[in-house]
């Protein structure tokens, strides 16, 4: 049974509608991510599963119960990370981790926290003092103390520094390995392809799509093998060589409309190196979840939010409208509209 | 219980060391309790001046903390999500709202028996009437607060820092506690008189100082604000 349940949600902020009928389902053991742009409604869908938000249609259950109505059942088994702050200014790590683990009858031990989320030297540090990613590790380490069966994290890397990543995520891994279903947010797709089990890519208030990273992976490029080179190449003659349409997506950005065989690598790198061309950058096969994102998101009207959701990645040209629906199909995912 | 118990401590322990805060509730009081008796610039007639002011700046000290220390503390954990977060967890608003009265029952403790102390010192001689006493000093409380949770509930942290300092000014001119109300012009007699400072002060002068029934009017302001205050509170309090 899925400890987690959402149907149909809708919620507004007066009239602006945040989430515009999301469902999904987590469970336990397993991470559950929530990807999407900045403002997709990633936070609200999670903040009404904490029972901060009331929905105005659809229904949450979190283990089998109601956010809202039940919260004082539901409060011992949750634990929570909010995007910010949540910490009283004036208290110390091992201070905060101290009180809220009063609030529990069988917490985890302070001490054990602060050592695996690496705070021992900040143990003592007023919060106002704290660096950001220290924050968010404490942050976090207050979600795990109760010993959560369900745990929300929102955002829980951002900010963080790479060996402060590197502690979030094995904590996050062994908080679902230990059975808890964990549901965090992130709009970084590196972040999401390493934390979570499962996606839901959120995009204005939508489920634009789901699965496991590799199913969603595997959606794209599977029938293209794409690369970087000089801007301007012949692709006349290259579609001659290879039997296969080439597009210059963008300056120096083709695709081959070609399944990534070795030979039609090999056809392609040969044909580069007889014009003594570079090569850039070659990609076949299954594409990266950045792929997966723009091909979903980056059309005009909704190009602004995905592009702001890849940063820190490599920016490319965006496919075309045509290309798109053709991947999308291949994909065998559920999509907006095609609800069971 | 446990959780109560966890979340008063932190509450003590935060509110008794914040500079700030000990500045207003006890330091502030205490420079005006001795400097305005050696200064002999009181105009309370005949009698001895400390008769009056120890009893107004206990009443000042005790709106101190309700309106300025609980407003100020509670508006900044709510600027920084605390209480927000507060809510995920399974200590509940009942006994936050237990533990926040427990560290507002420490304060107040000190700052009596300080004040009993210095006042003493000053050659105070209190009178006896310690159950009109107490009893103004919990309606005085529950008002104050109620004033300063619903600033702090209901605007932006920066706002309640400055409006419940401002206030606390304010109070402390027209509320009968450094110089008595009989002393201000008639319109504003009019209004101090209806304010909650001038009616705990009234109380407290007469039930700890120069004796006499406290004036009904004082009981009746008191119950008004003790009760409206706090009501005020609750319907306009945003947690986040």
């Amino acid at each position: 049974m899925a400890v987690i349940e959402v149907q149909d949600l809708v919620v507004r902020y007066g009239a602006r509608t945040a989430v515009a009928g999301v469902s999904f389902e987590a469970h336990a053991s397993r991470v559950l991510g929530l990807l999407g742009p900045n403002g997709a409604g990633k936070t609200t869908t999670v903040e009404t599963l904490e029972g901060y938000r009331q929905p105005a249609a659809g229904r949450v259950a979190v283990l089998g119960m109601d956010p809202v109505a039940d919260r004082r059942a539901l409060a011992p088994r949750i634990g929570v990370m909010l995007q910010q702050g949540g910490v009283y200014a004036r208290m110390s790590p091992r201070q905060a981790l101290r009180l809220f683990a009063g609030y529990y009858r069988e917490p985890e031990d302070p001490e054990s926290l602060l050592e695996r989320l690496a705070l021992v030297d900040a143990a003592r540090t007023p919060w106002r003092h704290l660096s950001g990613g220290e924050r968010q590790r404490l942050s976090l380490a207050l979600a795990l103390v109760g010993k959560p069966t369900v745990a929300f994290l929102d955002e829980p890397t951002a900010g963080v520094d790479p060996a402060g990543r590197l502690a979030i995520r094995q904590v996050v891994r062994d908080l679902a390995d230990g059975g808890a279903c964990v549901v965090l947010t992130t709009h970084e797709l590196d972040e999401a392809q390493h934390l979570a089990d499962n996606l839901v890519i959120v995009d204005q208030g939508r489920v634009i799509a789901q699965g496991s990273p590799s199913e969603l992976m595997a959606g794209v490029g599977g029938g293209s093998i794409r690369f970087g080179a000089p801007p301007h190449l012949d692709v006349a003659s290259l579609s001659a060589t290879l039997g296969a349409a080439v597009v210059e997506d963008s300056p120096g950005e083709y695709t081959v409309s070609t399944s990534p065989t070795p030979q039609a690598v090999a056809t392609l790198t040969s044909w580069l190196a007889q014009r003594s061309l570079p090569l850039a950058d070659l990609r076949a096969g299954r594409g990266t979840l950045e792929d997966v994102f723009l091909q979903l998101t980056g059309t005009p009207g909704t190009g602004q939010a995905g592009g702001a959701a890849v940063q820190g990645g490599r920016s490319r040209g965006r496919r075309s409208a045509g290309h798109r629906s053709e991947r999308s199909e291949g994909a065998g995912r559920r999509r907006t509209g095609s609800r069971r | 219980m446990r959780a109560y118990l966890a979340q008063a401590r932190a509450e003590i322990r935060l509110t008794l060391t914040q500079g700030e805060s000990l500045l207003v509730t006890l330091g502030i009081p205490l420079i005006l309790l001795v400097g305005l008796d050696v200064a002999h610039i009181v105009p309370t007639g005949t009698r001895r001046e400390i008769t009056f002011l120890a009893p107004g700046i206990l009443s000042l000290a005790i709106m101190a903390t309700g309106l300025v220390s609980l407003a100020i503390a509670t508006a900044f954990e709510r600027n920084y999500g605390v209480l927000k977060r507060l809510g995920a967890t399974p200590l509940g608003r009942p006994a936050l709202l237990a533990a926040k009265t427990s560290s507002i029952a420490v304060v107040e403790i000190i700052q009596t028996a300080v004040i009993l102390l210095v006042g003493t010192a000053l050659g105070w001689h209190p009178l006896g009437h310690v159950a009109e006493a107490a009893a103004a000093i919990v309606l005085g409380t529950v008002a104050f607060s109620g004033i300063g949770l619903f600033l702090a509930g209901a605007l932006k942290a920066e706002v309640v820092l400055g409006l419940s300092n401002a206030l606390y000014l304010v109070m402390l001119m027209l509320g009968g506690m450094a110089f008595p109300i009989s002393r201000l012009p008639g319109a504003l007699h009019a209004v101090a008189v209806l304010l909650p400072a001038s009616a705990l002060s009234q109380a407290l002068v007469h039930s700890l100082g120069t004796g006499g029934a406290v004036p009904l009017s004082a009981w009746a302001v008191l119950v008004i604000w003790a009760v409206g205050a706090p009501a005020l509170a609750v319907s306009t309090f945003s947690w986040e």
